[in-house]
């Protein structure tokens, strides 16, 4: 199992085909307290760079948007009464979607958490 | 060409206190410290919260009859405004546009106006070139801090003991730690409170003093704007501007009987025509059902999908515990309980008009 990070602040894990993708503790921290999150429904399919979702903190909203191809399998139903979860804890029991990737080559893309350590200073 | 953001006297202790800073009207101000936005929202309801106001623009007006004059400039009865009283008020356009709004406060040998941080530069030239007679000052050597919440009379009142005696709208000097100060009992989160004009050599130590009172925390721009909204407050650029009548941003309150009956301030016609006949769209509280706030610009329908007006002001009201927001909507769709369909990210969201404030105010009369 590997962990994968985008630019927009996404985490993704990944096991064979199937990923699990939130948003990373820096994102949730920069946000401010997360008060709604709007989800697409299961089933959906989406490609990299599309829109997946919105969260809304207190002041304003932010775009999810997807960091590679793929189809949403499963979206954790628990955060639309609790989206405060996404600031206690964004990269465990706050995860936004479980998905289907497929082209399991565009992970590359993506970076380690060395790289997003980098990124965000 | 852009100019650094200016900073208030209590820039240093936002940063020390661990404030998010950012430019707000061309200031480098705290959205919110450590506690977060919604913290600092219900720190103000329950408690006591303390905000820096210091990029409003303070102005002294000195001359004869300066409320008189006023009056040219305004809708408000400010040649009645007694000694030591404040009174809420806007500047007109010839349109009957609101200009920007303002707090003047009869000092007794002169008046203190307080505007808005980003029309400080239209405001000032404004009255310069319309008050003949009144020396119109702009201070820029003191603070403004507002405390506001149930708790703002002990957080004050403790080191200014006349502050306990004011009541809502009034206006005194008084010292604090031995330093005058002008006080006046006012703000603008919907609850009890102060602003206080502190000379800026003071000011931190000032500040620090209310700080230090068990039921005072900081506050930044994220919960003024949660608070004001909650309280059914307009901003200034948001819900009021320049083509927006006080008639049809439900602001007829501020405006007195007499000069409702005799006009003379500039866009009079259409003020008093609006106030006969009513104005076409009007700015209403709204409340969505569900938990997607809705923000500016959010598109407002009616029950047949026609669109009725639009998102002024919106946010998550922490003390409601949902989201709350302000809009225009065409007249005869403004009634309290109509249902309305909010546009947001092409989706509808079930909403319905609602009075204004969403919460109680809790001012001391």
């Amino acid at each position: 199992m590997t962990t994968y990070y985008s630019e927009d602040h996404e985490w993704i894990t990944v096991e064979g085909d199937t990923a699990t993708l939130g948003i990373t503790k820096h994102a949730a921290e920069q946000l401010g307290e997360v008060v709604f999150i709007e989800q697409q429904d299961s089933g959906e399919e989406f490609e990299k760079g599309g829109e997946i979702g919105v969260i809304e903190s207190v002041k304003a909203a932010s775009e999810i948007y997807a960091p590679l191809d793929g189809e949403i399998t499963a979206i954790n139903e628990t955060l639309a009464d609790n989206p405060g979860a996404l600031n206690e804890d964004p990269e465990g029991a706050a995860w936004i979607y479980k998905i289907k990737l497929s082209d399991t080559s565009q992970l590359e893309d993506l970076m380690d958490l060395d790289g997003y350590k980098a990124l965000i200073g | 060409m852009t100019d650094a953001p200016k900073r208030t006297p209590l820039y240093d202790l936002h940063v020390a206190l661990g404030g998010k800073m950012v430019d707000f009207a061309g200031w480098e101000m705290p959205v919110q410290y450590p506690m977060g936005i919604m913290g600092e929202h219900k720190q103000c309801r329950e408690k006591a919260a303390l905000f820096d106001v210091s990029h409003m623009g303070q102005v002294i007006l000195r001359g004869d009859n300066v409320g008189e004059k006023l009056e040219a400039l305004c809708p408000q009865a400010f040649a009645t405004l007694k000694e030591g009283k404040a009174r809420y008020g806007f500047f007109t356009n010839d349109d009957g546009g609101i200009m920007d709004d303002l707090i003047v406060s009869n000092a007794g040998d002169h008046y203190f106006v307080v505007v808005n941080a980003a029309l400080r530069h239209q405001d000032i030239p404004h009255m310069k070139a319309h008050l003949d007679g009144v020396e119109v000052t702009e201070i820029f050597d003191r603070a403004l801090v507002a405390v506001q919440g149930p708790a703002a009379e002990n957080v004050v009142g403790d080191l200014c003991p006349a502050a306990r005696e004011m009541t809502f709208m009034e206006t005194i000097l008084a010292d604090i730690d031995g330093v005058e100060c002008r006080i006046s009992r006012l703000g603008y989160t919907g609850e009890d409170g102060y602003e206080i004009s502190i000379p800026e050599a003071d000011a931190e130590r000032i500040t620090r003093l209310f700080l230090a009172h068990d039921d005072c925390e900081p506050a930044g721009l994220g919960a003024r704007d949660s608070l004001r909204l909650e309280a059914g407050l307009c901003l200034y650029g948001n819900d009021i501007d320049q083509s927006t009548s006080p008639i049809e941003a439900s602001l007829a309150w501020a405006i007195q009987k007499r000069r409702k009956e005799e006009g003379g301030f500039p866009g009079a016609a259409r003020i008093q025509k609006e106030l006969a006949e009513g104005a076409a769209k009007k700015l209403v509280g709204i409340k969505p059902s569900g938990r997607a706030p809705a923000r500016q610009h959010v598109e407002i329908q009616c029950a047949d999908g026609n669109t009725i007006g639009e998102i002024t002001s919106g946010c998550f009201g922490p003390t409601v515990g949902g989201p709350v927001a302000m809009g225009y909507v065409a007249a005869p769709h403004g009634k309290p309980g109509e249902q309305v369909k909010l546009i947001i990210r092409g989706k509808p969201h079930d909403a319905e008009i609602t009075a204004l404030p969403f919460v109680t105010q809790n001012y001391k009369r």
